[in-house]
């Protein structure tokens, strides 16, 4: 069948456009992957340089860069940006990429959709990032918007809120146009249960998006009227009350935090098993148990908010459904291990960086367990050990996943391999500085710092210069992917279309570099043991 | 053909995703309503029993408790008032109405109205405690200068759960929200003392 | 693994690395969450330290058998590939054992929240309402109250670029112009609100902290076992000072207690007394 979709591809009438006209109307899913990707890693950089802005003026105790507001709105603006600019961008891209070169299909179910997704983004993003010149400054309520703080931004309120509506038309039209893709356009044969783990979790995401971002869209909106047109949905003056925002948002907010995640579950589980040399382990059992993560993910919100004050019996059903989650997680993180044990392992970048991703998405999830426990959690939440714990998660949870994916896909895309050798040494830097920048900040949590503070007690100075200093690693090393990736793009050793000795699933199918056209005639997939292998 | 079955498939799978789309954004506000009748229930952000005076005097007094009813006053900030209770607490016996009062001065050299929020503690407590009546039913008007003692009758439901032996009644006053556009020109923010 | 024998084992390891020269006991304070001076403060340090063991155990079984993988099943060792991917008395089993630890954990975690909720028969009263950026202080039924803020000598130190050296600040950014002084032994009852935007009352000696939610007030408690001086911090952004609102509580004996609140009463009498008379009359009532 890769035969089939050369042939195809030099019939095509592929690039008939040229130059940027050809970026800004092409309709490919390939060439819109590669938007979106590009694009994430743009604002991966412009927030990692907000964050290099934090942990500079936190470098010692003392004022020394920045004012507080200009500090607040890094904050703010460093987790929209790395939220709804980088990571989830970067997942929209990889989905556009593979789910239609795993599932068969020639393209995304709705072509055009997929391009006004994608251009949407840089749109939002210069109306968030514009903030940052206006008189009053950025936004610096906190990414979470809190009433009535938020209420007190300036100029930027208005733009902070019409950037968050399209960052999330943005995500729902991606999100309908992979659900429709996967429903649609499988090729014959390939049945649910054979897709690939990635597939799986991205369509469980795209639930998730859709279920999850009209509700942000909703809570957004009621602070905007209650700003400029005199509505009280927020203000107890006039009968509302600014802790149903806590509750809106999260409501949102929980499952946000498995939309960035659960796509790295996908990804862990197709990289694990290729370097393993061994079929994934438990394949049904990750898919229930990412569907009952989704699930869960709608009944702990609370868990962000148990320092507000709840009925006891709230704040026992919400930790009860909170610590509940262990449970899948658990499932996943085992049936990795499993997969490895008594495999034939080889240590290629990829594989390092998915190993990685277990061993400290676990560490994360350690730390989410522990505040979870509510009357601990009287103690941990909004202190450093909070942010210890989500940069677990999405760090060297959901990015390293995002990087581990790249070097992976990365031959697939270019028809070249990376240098290992920069791999290896990017992703070393990478994991020994990104624990000397997160791991202390467990200890400075429970020693008392609370987060979101440019200046702390001098008790509290060691730990940040560790902290500091990893971060100034982490964020060189960085430069490391980027010069990795432009190499690769520009030539080296040519790959074959497998790739990968034990990589398995239609993607690999294709010549290395995927045509512009692939699978214009189905594959026939029924041979294809898709993720079971 | 199997191109144009896979489109109008696409298309009726797109309608029922937007169809999604829109019925949670309007789950979104209706969390709104829902979230009150969430707190009528659980008694929280203030909201407390709803009995009338014709209910409350059906109610049969239960000489055998007394409960220590404490009251606490705020101002939001913005709002150049005054506002103390006049008694910080009384002990009364579930199921007998009571006659507080509290005072309020408008400290601003012009004309303002206020809207006073209630809150109880603790949340147990607060779907048996209702008043009969009280100046945070409306809004309070305040002439510059002026000075206003007003009143709170409450009842508490003998049903209140036994082992509360304390309720604290709270007020705030927020500048009513219709006039809060006009008055911005004042010199708010710094709170009372 | 019973609780207590988690319990006893936490302290041992916390005392024997307190015991190490290299990490000194105030190390070890940098390290981990206080124990605290009240009830519940220990039983959340308890709790704490049992989660942390499970997770510690649980951590080393899970990466001990990753880098056991790593290095036995590597293909440059001659590694061949099983071909197994199913098992269910396993996968019944993973599922199921945490499923039983976890409801374990929940038995003292549910006890220590009905324990914190718990707010009846209190001795006295405490309002703290916040403020952008200051907290005021209601000593209910006392007539006391007070506004306590970032101390003078922290808040001209912490100016961008003061040129002064924050180490050489006493308490820096932990110090205020008015303590809460508070007696120890008695059931505190706090009640937590705010004037302007949404705070949050933290003393990590107490065990907790509480949202201070405008309009809206939230009901905590604390019985300090120990006097002394107790620093905390806000813990919700609230704006540009948010790093700079401290809290300070100097836990005093009974007696003592009772003594700074007749002179405090005193005082705040003469005070307003001479805010509304001509301030000789104000001698005279003070005296």
């Amino acid at each position: 069948m890769s035969q089939a979709a050369t042939h195809h591809d030099t019939h095509h009438e592929a690039h008939h456009a040229t130059g940027i006209t050809r970026w800004l109307t092409t309709t490919n899913h390939k060439d819109i992957g590669t938007m979106y990707l590009v694009f994430s890693l743009i604002m991966f950089f412009i927030g990692g340089s907000m964050a290099m802005i934090i942990r500079l003026e936190l470098f010692q105790p003392g004022l020394q860069f920045v004012n507080p507001q200009f500090f607040n709105s890094m904050t703010t603006m460093h987790a929209l940006v790395m939220i709804f600019g980088a990571v989830m961008p970067a997942w929209t891209g990889f989905a556009n990429w593979l789910v239609p070169l795993m599932i068969g299909a020639p393209d995304m179910a709705l072509p055009r959709l997929n391009n006004w997704s994608f251009w949407i983004l840089p749109f939002a993003f210069t109306l968030l990032l514009g903030t940052l010149f206006m008189p009053g400054g950025a936004p610096a309520g906190g990414w979470t918007m809190y009433p009535p703080l938020v209420l007190q931004t300036g100029e930027a309120f208005p733009f902070l809120i019409f950037a968050v509506h399209f960052m999330g038309a943005s995500s729902i039209a991606g999100a309908i146009n992979i659900i429709a893709t996967v429903f649609n356009m499988r090729a014959p044969g390939m049945t649910l249960m054979k897709l690939p783990l990635f597939v799986w979790t991205w369509i469980i995401t795209a639930f998730l998006l859709i279920a999850s971002i009209p509700v942000l869209a909703g809570a957004v909106t009621m602070l905007l009227t209650d700003k400029f047109f005199g509505t009280s949905f927020f203000n107890a003056a006039g009968g509302g009350d600014p802790v149903m925002f806590q509750h809106i948002f999260w409501f949102f907010g929980h499952p946000e935090v498995y939309i960035l995640i659960l796509p790295a579950f996908g990804i862990a589980s197709a990289i694990i098993p290729t370097f393993a040399r061994k079929p994934l382990f438990g394949y049904s059992s990750m898919v229930y148990a990412a569907a009952s993560i989704a699930f869960l993910s709608f009944i702990v919100w609370a868990h962000h908010m148990f320092t507000v004050g709840m009925p006891l019996a709230g704040e026992l059903f919400f930790m009860y459904a909170t610590v509940l989650i262990a449970v899948p997680t658990g499932v996943k993180v085992f049936n990795w291990v499993a997969t490895m044990w008594q495999g034939s392992m080889t240590f290629e970048t990829p594989m390092l960086f998915a190993i990685a991703f277990v061993v400290l998405f676990t560490i994360g999830g350690f730390s989410g367990l522990m505040l979870g426990v509510t009357p601990v959690d009287f103690q941990y939440h909004d202190t450093y050990f909070v942010v210890a714990h989500f940069h677990y998660v999405l760090v060297t949870g959901a990015v390293y996943a995002l990087i581990a994916g790249t070097y992976f896909w990365l031959p697939k895309w270019t028809g070249h391999m990376y240098d290992e050798k920069l791999g290896k040494l990017h992703f070393w830097l990478s994991t020994i500085s990104v624990n000397v920048l997160f791991f202390p900040q467990h200890f400075l949590g429970l020693a008392g710092m609370p987060r979101r503070i440019p200046d702390y007690a001098v008790q509290f100075a060691d730990w940040n210069m560790v902290s500091s200093i990893g971060g100034f690693v982490f964020g060189a090393s960085q430069l490391l992917f980027v010069w990795g990736i432009v190499k690769c793009a520009r030539g080296g050793e040519k790959a074959t279309a497998q790739v990968w000795e034990g990589a398995h699933g239609l993607e690999w199918t294709v010549p290395s570099p995927a045509p512009y056209h692939t699978f214009s005639e189905p594959p026939d997939a029924s041979t294809i043991e898709g993720g079971m292998r | 053909m199997q191109r144009n079955v896979t489109q109008s498939a696409n298309r009726r799978l797109v309608v029922q995703l937007l169809g999604v789309t829109a019925l949670m954004f309007s789950f979104g506000y209706a969390l709104v309503p829902l979230y009150n009748v969430f707190c009528e229930v659980t008694g929280l952000n203030g909201k407390t029993g709803q009995l009338t005076q014709a209910q409350a005097d059906k109610l049969l007094p239960d000489k055998t408790r007394e409960i220590t009813v404490e009251f606490v006053t705020g101002v939001n900030a913005g709002l150049p008032w005054d506002f103390r209770p006049l008694q910080t607490k009384v002990v009364v016996n579930p199921g007998v109405v009571t006659l507080v009062s509290f005072e309020m001065t408008n400290r601003a050299t012009i004309n303002m109205i206020g809207q006073a929020i209630p809150s109880v503690a603790p949340q147990t407590a607060a779907r048996y405690f209702s008043k009969t009546e009280c100046f945070c039913f409306t809004q309070q008007p305040l002439a510059a200068g002026e000075t206003k003692t007003v009143p709170v009758r409450f009842i508490i439901d003998p049903k209140l759960p036994k082992d509360v032996d304390r309720v604290t009644l709270s007020y705030t006053f927020f500048e009513a929200p219709q006039t809060a556009q006009q008055e911005s020109n004042i010199a708010g923010g710094a709170p009372n003392t | 693994m019973t609780t207590s024998g988690i319990r006893r084992s936490a302290r041992l390891f916390a005392s024997a690395l307190a015991l190490t020269p290299l990490i000194a006991e105030a190390g070890w304070d940098q390290l981990n969450l206080t124990r605290g001076v009240t009830p519940y403060s220990e039983t959340v340090y308890d709790l704490h330290m049992m989660i942390l063991w499970v997770c510690v155990v649980t951590g080393i079984g899970v990466f001990g058998a990753i880098f056991y993988s790593i290095l036995k099943f590597r293909k440059s060792k001659g590694a061949v590939a099983a071909h197994w991917h199913e098992n269910t008395l396993v996968e019944f089993l993973w599922t199921a054992v945490p499923a039983v630890i976890l409801v374990v954990m929940a038995i003292p975690a549910t006890k220590a929240l009905v324990m914190m909720e718990d707010v009846s028969k209190s001795d006295m009263t405490i309002k703290v309402t916040g403020y952008q950026w200051r907290w005021r202080y209601d000593y209910i039924g006392e007539g006391i109250h007070m506004y306590s803020g970032l101390a003078r000598t922290s808040d001209v130190a912490r100016q961008l670029n003061s040129g002064i050296d924050p180490k050489s600040v006493e308490n820096y950014l932990l110090e205020v112009d008015n303590e809460l002084v508070l007696p120890v032994g008695r059931k505190i009852r706090f009640l937590t609100t705010a004037s302007d935007v949404i705070h949050a009352w933290w003393v990590p000696a107490l065990g907790w902290k509480r949202d201070a939610i405008p309009g809206y007030i939230n009901e905590s408690w604390a019985l300090i076992k120990e006097p002394g001086v107790y620093r905390g911090q806000c813990a919700e952004l609230c704006g540009k000072d948010h790093g700079f609102m401290p809290v300070v509580v100097r836990a005093l004996p009974e007696a003592e207690y009772k003594v700074w609140v007749e002179k405090t009463k005193a005082e705040q009498a003469a005070k307003t007394a001479g805010l509304a008379q001509p301030a000789t009359a104000a001698v005279a009532q003070a005296n």
